[in-house]
């Protein structure tokens, strides 16, 4: 069974389709890519999966399970984590702090337990503290614990996304153009970090890119999608191939420059 | 670092002076020398003071509890809640009826206000926490008069004219009928509300409302129940006033509904605001801003309104984070 199943999706504001029809699948322990010229409705497929847009109509299963009328929250906690096309940090906190915000959904103590400071709550408290510092090393901004987040610089705020959504221990996890503003080093860096976010955490991954050269490198599979329809899916050679697809992203470049 | 440079400057000298008080304070000896000096002098306070001041005190202590609650609400959570009046007038109804009708002692009626608290809590949070903070506002402005009008008008809430005869609570076998049995009083209730507010903020929980603060989304897609967590904070926030609401019917052992009125609502608001929303020693230093000025002549007290509006309207423009200062470090708590 795949891990996510999105069957007939489709979106719509008003008169205007976003997402239309959109049928794939995620299998367990892969690394997918959804592209497609800007506008076409990517992130607004984000959007549904993770319960901030309620889809007009289809089915979306995760493990199983329907995500339909799901709150983000409990969507989180059933596994599935995303970052932000544009970075939503909490610009005000720690670094340290952003990303134990991951953790909340993974750890319970309420009124009582945090007044009396009872020793499961202090117990809790190391623990959230000692998963987020891991996951700050794994993206390798550890020594930046203490900074305030809207000190860093770009990249490193990327990766504060990247380990806030890693902290909240997803089993896929949705990332939304996670190279954009990036430099070149950078970018191979994160190209290795997902490579590692796979293979050694066993998190299944799905990314929106607009780089080619990155998801061509990163993804066994690619969906484009062109005004919310699915116009192809396959491998970088094949979609490359597509006579749509290439139709698809050139027709828009042309209506841009005669824009 | 490049954090110093992008540190703005401090403006004020109060600011200046405040933050060579927190790195003063950093170092743990001093801060709980200081600490304890600040008890021991308000412990011994009583026996040196007049009845009057101890009267002053005690409404300071009082201030400070419902204002943390309030807090706890507007300051942690971002709540805009224009009718705490009423929280505070649900909790010393609760003790007024029991103890005045039915002979209740006192102490037996602090849960019953707090579950009341509670109760009304949730009767106005769930139907609107889940929408955005204006309309909150003007519930909770819509509840505070409500809630002070079905108080007039109620028989078993003695109407226009209240309640009396509310018994006094009787502590260790000493019935508290004094002002220095309530200024100790208060002033442990002050303490615990202190304590509780440090240890909300520095908790999972303290974060939670934190992250919800600076962005809604973000927060949920991390996980966090936004509703429930401001529910929480509503519910919380209100017991502190319920609890203060008893505690005030004690001392009292009278009380009407002109106790409970909107302007009440807004001394509270308006020491949080001024002092700094979501700030422990902010809140206490706005409960001194407003308990004290109207204290210091009886002139200053009768235009303390235009005053206040006046000192509001210069924080809101110049400094929105309240007169306190925010911490100056990049530190983490640690
Ligand atoms: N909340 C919204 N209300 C109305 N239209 C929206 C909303 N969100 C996205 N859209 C529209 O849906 C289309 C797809 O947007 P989006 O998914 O953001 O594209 P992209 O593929 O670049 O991520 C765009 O035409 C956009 O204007
Ligand atoms: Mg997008």
């Amino acid at each position: 069974m795949a891990l996510l199943e999105i069957k007939d999706l489709t979106l719509r504001f008003g008169g205007l389709c976003a997402v239309n029809a959109l049928s794939l699948e995620i299998e367990d322990g892969s690394i997918r890519s959804l592209i497609g010229p800007n506008g076409a409705g990517k992130t607004c497929v984000f959007n549904c999966l993770t319960g901030f847009y309620k889809p007009s109509d289809g089915e979306m299963l995760f493990q199983g399970q329907s995500l339909v009328n799901k709150k983000p929250h409990y969507i989180t906690f059933l596994g599935m984590a995303r970052t932000f096309q544009n970075l939503r940090l909490f610009k005000e906190m720690t670094v340290l702090e952003n990303v134990m915000s991951g953790m909340h959904c993974r750890t319970n103590a309420a009124f009582f337990t945090t007044v009396l400071r009872t020793k499961s709550q202090k117990a809790e408290e190391k623990h959230i503290r000692e998963v987020s510092e891991e996951c700050l090393d794994f993206v390798g901004i550890l020594d930046k614990k203490n900074h305030m987040a809207r000190n860093l610089p770009y990249g490193d705020q990327r990766r504060v996304e990247w380990a806030r959504a890693l902290a909240t221990q997803p089993k896929l996890l949705l990332l939304d153009e996670p190279a954009a503003g990036l430099n070149k080093d950078e970018k191979s860096k994160l190209i290795e970090l997902m490579h590692r976010i796979r293979d050694d955490r066993k998190i299944t991954i799905f990314l929106i890119e607009h780089d080619m050269g990155l998801v061509m490198k990163v993804s066994e599979k690619i969906f484009v999608i062109d005004y919310g329809v699915k116009i192809a899916e396959g491998t970088a050679k094949e979609v490359r191939d597509n006579p749509k697809v290439v139709e698809a992203y050139l027709g828009k470049e042309e209506e841009e420059e005669s824009a | 670092m490049a954090e110093n440079k992008k540190k703005p400057k401090l403006t004020t000298p109060l600011e200046s002076i405040i933050e060579s008080l927190f790195r003063f304070f950093d170092n743990k000896v001093y801060r709980y020398t200081a600490l304890f000096a600040a008890s021991g002098f308000l412990l011994i306070l009583p026996s040196l003071s007049s009845r009057f001041t101890q009267e002053i005190m005690t409404n300071l202590f009082f201030y400070v509890v419902v204002c943390l609650g309030l807090n706890i609400i507007i300051g942690y959570a971002g709540l805009l809640h224009l009718g705490y009046a009423a929280f505070f007038a649900v909790g010393a109804y609760t003790t007024g009826i029991m103890s005045s009708r039915f002979g209740i002692d006192f102490w037996l009626t602090l849960p019953f206000s707090v579950v009341a608290a509670v109760l009304a809590g949730l009767a106005i949070g769930f139907p609107t926490l889940r929408l955005r903070g204006d309309y909150l506002a003007i519930v909770t402005l819509g509840f505070g008069e409500i809630t002070r009008l079905t108080i007039r008008n109620l028989d078993i809430t003695g109407g226009a004219v209240g309640l009396i005869g509310i018994q006094r609570p009787v502590f260790f076998g000493i019935t508290l009928n004094q002002i220095s049995h309530f200024y100790y009083m208060f002033f442990i209730l002050a303490i615990l509300a202190i304590f509780v507010s440090y240890r909300l903020h520095d908790s999972r929980m303290g974060r939670a409302w934190e992250y919800i603060r600076e962005d809604e989304d973000a927060a949920a897609a991390m996980g966090i129940n936004v509703t429930t967590s401001r529910l929480y904070a509503f519910i919380i926030g209100s017991s502190f006033g319920a609890v203060a609401g008893s505690f005030f019917a004690a001392k009292m052992t009278a009380i009407s509904p002109d106790s409970f009125m909107f302007i009440h609502s807004v001394m509270f608001l308006m020491a949080v605001v001024l002092g700094g929303m979501g700030k422990i020693p902010g809140v206490v230093l706005g409960c001194i801003i407003v308990v004290l000025i109207p204290e210091i002549s009886r002139d200053i007290g009768q235009y303390r309104l235009l005053i206040f509006a006046f000192m509001l309207l210069i924080i809101m423009l110049y400094r929105p984070q309240g007169i306190w200062p925010d911490r100056p470090t990049i530190s983490a708590k640690e």
